[in-house]
């Protein structure tokens, strides 16, 4: 490994850096806070080592790392998404007196699992990043294990991510035997001269179920709603955009490396399973009264969507679904963030009849909240808008239509309970609920501050959105 | 760039008079009501120097900037004479909505004037936008404002209706964005330049079998909104609950947006493919004219009542378009605007009704006349333009619109007769329901106000004006006969 080689991992080193000082600050039994504002700035580290080694990207680290630009902007989004959940979970943490200091090396872990998806180009990173991943979620599920469907939660999920990983194992094993290499280049070159076979296609589609399952896809979702529900609001944001980011990048070089989508058949699977879940994500969204469960199927049905843009294969589609990613994860940060800043130490702002009337009390927050759910919806000068019409834009070009009028329905069917949220939110009988009075001024203020950011960012990218799309295609450009 | 200081005015506006309802919900009343009023004095300014221009057919404001060049999305708004007209349509209805909404809304006035002024800006944005992506956009902000307002201070089953609002329209503008796209990329594949621009799309040729499809994107999407008949579930839900400014601007403007949508983008788009399906929309508006009258005969819910008239008046549209003919054309523009002026009065009155007898139910008014005599003949005035008398606009809107369509069509032309006599018998019913008969109310009501009277007299005055001197308007719009290719056929 030379030395080019090693600064482009630097960014990555930085992050495994973090679990590390956050444990030896346990250990000199330093205070929350201190572990939060390093941590922090650990992660700002991170974002300035990703700045600092832009210039010698794409770097290749052979046989197992591939440091492109794509891996950048799913990083830096990772990033992103962390440093958001950081500060959220200050206060989330605090109101319940439980020992937070763990959690944040499990956060950074797995944090780091996401990042290793985003780079790896062989099935040994690959597995790594996501046993990183899963493990640390395992616990980060049942952290508060005191609270009721934690432990229940954090089952679910243990048992259903251990098949998952089986059946990813078991389909690496496959194609290996197949292909007679694990790295992705390999593969592709292999299957050139030899054409697919039938094993090939099965390890296909076991690792395809297994990141189906990362995923929520459907019918792989059914671990979802109770997971989103059972775990404390910040994980629940971390499964809702870091796990996912980590995963679809990974799915995304995979599938680039291999030309998945010569394959009808792959095809054929993707669409059914984009198809699949946009509809049962919505349908089951309706009745919904409980948020983290409605939000937990919209993103079953939003990664549907996303699915879309990755049906083409080409690199408009690449595009669409990194400003997806990059709308979706701000749109969804900010309604989780919202959700946290309203719980208490007794209970999860989680019902919908806690949110009557927020409006007329917490203005603010309130429309925050709205600006984000309109988002999710798709509707005009919001980020999520955007996303989906870029999406639209790309299954149109490449004719996709069964999918394309899919989507269209089906998003329709999601504006009723995206819109049943803001009629509580706007309703004129005001919940009885108290407002818990923030512990902590210095992170309630600075969280509020940075949901306003986020909102105003949700209309920024939805109305200009130029700059960011000329980031991102000069970022793809570097591979 | 005066186009986007208009719109920014309301959009300003509606912020401003926010922000001060929380001190002085008076001082927000006010500037709501300035805001509109700025505008519609700059229209009819701009009115009075389009007048001396020489070249009436031309596109007189055009202005166009970058938005998102990656993509060919522009900021290009442009006024014609048509798109002129639906303005000052636009600026008035606001005008009449801030005013009569004036005593009807006591809390959080500041949101409602916010959200009321939010959806004039989207509607003038509509009327003005040539770029599809603004369009679209501005499609879009109309529905939300709107949406609130319906929710917020509409009547009892306010939020049935929002909902059903919003997921009719939202079904529409979905296909349509898809209809967008897929006009986009045919464009683009063509020649090499990707734009959402109105002028460069003009010029793209299709395969028919594909126009077809992306045209019924649009047509759809209008056709909701106008709305044509099976589609036109939303309506009386929407206007029946929405409050009385939001009814004012329902049917006074958001329903023209779906035929300045079809006569703007849908016949220059596929003027082949429109031509194919006209007749199907001529018998689409024919049983509109039929199937709303009957179902306004029917109704007890004066609201309700007047919805479904909006539905029968608005078949006439859509067979004024589809006939392809001048005349027509012409009958269809002043439809629009005599519509927008007889229907929103009709709003008004019931709105004031309901303050007054806190019901909408005309089987519990009647003689009205008794204690009313001001509103009551107002109130015939309307129902009368509203049934077709001659002198009044609608009387000439739809002799027009029947004329021009006798020509290619007879037999539906004859039937769309009709709709002329079971609008006389609706409206007879709906006036001898609520002003004449037994009186059911026996405390005393107040007759009608000095700011109402100002609001029903400057509608009665246009709708006279419109029907004694009809040219000023159809020489605005003498020239969307010209960018029709195929309606002199």
């Amino acid at each position: 490994m030379n030395e080019l080689q090693l600064s482009a991992l630097l960014p990555f080193i930085v992050l495994a850096m973090a679990s590390v000082v956050v444990i030896l600050l346990i250990a000199f039994r330093l205070s929350h806070t201190v572990i939060q504002v390093v941590g922090f700035l650990m992660m700002c580290l991170v974002v300035f080592a990703t700045w600092y080694v832009r210039d010698t990207l794409p770097q290749e680290i052979p046989p197992l790392f591939i440091v492109d630009g794509q891996a950048a902007v799913f990083t830096g989004l990772i990033i992103f998404s962390v440093l958001v959940i950081g500060l959220f979970s200050y206060i989330y943490f605090e109101e319940r007196e439980e020992n937070p200091k763990e959690y944040y090396i499990l956060l950074f872990l797995a944090t780091l699992g996401a990042a290793i998806l985003t780079i790896s180009q062989h099935f040994i990173s690959l597995f790594i990043g996501l046993e990183l991943l899963s493990v640390s979620l395992y616990a980060l599920i049942a952290y508060l294990r005191n609270r009721n469907n934690a432990v229940e939660a954090g089952m679910k999920y243990l048992v259903l991510a251990a098949l998952s990983s089986a059946f990813l194992l078991f389909g690496m094993a496959l194609i290996y035997m197949e292909t007679g290499s694990m790295k992705f280049s390999g593969i592709a070159e292999q299957l050139k001269t030899v054409g697919s076979t039938p094993l090939f296609l099965m390890g296909l589609g076991t690792i395809i179920v297994a990141i189906g399952f990362k995923l929520a896809l459907v019918p792989f979702h059914l671990w979802a709603a109770d997971v989103y529900q059972g775990s404390p609001s910040p994980v629940t944001a971390f499964i809702a955009t870091i796990s996912k980011i980590g995963t679809f990048a990974m799915l995304l070089r995979f599938a680039q490396s291999i030309h998945l989508q010569q394959y009808p058949l792959a095809v054929t699977i993707f669409s059914v399973i984009a198809i699949a879940s946009m509809v049962t994500g919505n349908i089951l969204a309706l009745q919904q009264r409980n948020l983290k469960r409605l939000l937990a199927y919209s993103s079953i049905a939003h990664f549907g969507y996303l699915l879309v843009a990755f049906l083409p294969g080409n690199d408009a589609g690449t595009e669409a679904a990194i400003f997806y990613l990059a709308a979706y994860s701000i749109t969804l940060l900010s309604a989780f963030g919202v959700i946290i800043l309203l719980s208490s130490r007794q209970h999860e702002a989680e019902e919908l009849h806690t949110y009557d009337g927020l409006i007329w009390k917490r203005p603010i927050i309130a429309t925050v909240l709205a600006i984000s759910l309109l988002s999710l919806a798709g509707i005009p000068l919001t980020a999520g808008f955007l996303a989906k019409f870029f999406v639209l834009s790309t299954g149109v070009h490449q004719a996709v239509w069964l999918p394309l009028i899919v989507l269209v329905l089906s998003s329709v069917i999601g504006l009723y309970y995206y819109l049943r949220v803001i009629n509580s939110l706007f309703s004129t009988t005001v919940s009885a609920e108290a407002i818990p009075k923030p512990v902590h001024p210095f992170f309630h203020i600075s969280t509020y501050i940075t949901l306003v950011i986020m909102a105003g960012l949700i209309c920024w990218l939805g109305i200009f959105p130029s700059v960011t799309l000329q980031g991102i295609r000069t970022f793809l450009m570097l591979h | 760039m005066i186009l986007i200081w208009m719109i920014c005015i309301l959009l300003a506006g509606g912020i401003v008079s926010w922000l001060v309802a929380r001190t002085s919900p008076l001082l927000a009343k006010w500037i709501a009501l300035l805001a509109v009023t700025v505008d519609l004095l700059i229209t009819c300014w701009l009115f009075s120097v389009y007048q001396a221009f020489p070249d009436n057919t031309s596109w007189y404001i055009n202005h166009q900037a970058n938005w998102i060049p990656a993509l060919g999305i522009s900021f290009h708004v442009a006024m014609d004479g048509f798109s002129h007209v639906l303005l000052l349509l636009t600026f008035f209805l606001g005008i009449l909505a801030v005013l009569c909404s004036w005593k009807e809304i006591k809390e959080k006035t500041g949101f409602y004037f916010f959200n009321l002024l939010w959806t004039l800006a989207g509607i003038s944005g509509v009327f003005v936008a040539m770029d599809m992506i603004l369009f679209y956009f501005c499609w879009e902000i109309m529905l939300i404002p709107m949406y609130f307002l319906i929710i917020l201070w509409g009547d009892a089953r306010r939020r049935y209706a929002g909902y059903k609002f919003f997921i009719f329209t939202q079904v529409g503008s979905l296909l349509m964005l898809l209809s967008i796209l897929a006009l986009y990329f045919i464009h683009g594949d063509q020649t090499g330049k990707y734009t959402f621009d109105y002028f460069s799309l003009l010029h793209t040729t299709m395969v028919p079998g594909v126009a077809k499809w992306i045209m019924l994107g649009f047509l759809i999407a209008f056709a909701i909104k106008l709305p044509v008949v099976p589609f036109h579930n939303w309506l009386p839900d929407a206007h029946g609950e929405a409050p009385t400014a939001g009814s004012l601007v329902l049917a006074g403007l958001l329903l023209k947006t779906g035929a300045y949508g079809i006569i703007r983008f849908v016949l220059p788009l596929f003027p082949e493919s429109a031509v194919d399906i006209a007749p199907i929309m001529i018998l689409f508006g024919v049983a509109g004219i039929i199937y709303g009258a009957l179902l306004a005969f029917s109704q007890t819910d004066l609201k309700r009542l007047i919805a479904y008239t909006s539905v029968s008046h608005m078949g006439f549209v859509l067979v004024g378009v589809f006939s392809f003919n001048n005349i027509a054309m012409q009958g269809v523009v002043m439809q629009i605007l005599t519509h927008g002026l007889s229907t929103g009065a009709l709003f008004v009155m019931a709105g004031m009704l309901k303050e007054r007898l806190h019901t909408r139910d005309i089987d519990r008014m009647g003689g009205m006349w008794t204690s009313m005599s001001g509103m009551g003949g107002i109130a015939i005035l309307f129902t009368m333009a509203s049934a077709g008398l001659p002198a009044l606009g609608n009387f000439i809107a739809e002799f027009f619109v029947l004329l021009g369509a006798f020509v290619n069509y007879p037999v539906f032309s004859i039937i769309a007769t009709l709709g002329l006599i079971l609008s006389a018998i609706y409206s007879l019913r709906m006036l001898q329901k609520v002003f004449m008969g037994q009186q059911h109310f026996t405390e005393p009501v107040k007759d009608i106000s000095a700011r109402e009277l100002v609001i029903m007299a400057a509608l009665s005055i246009s709708i006279v004006a419109l029907g004694l001197f009809p040219q000023p308007v159809i020489n605005t719009v003498q020239h969307l006969s010209t960018i029709h290719p195929l309606l002199h056929e």
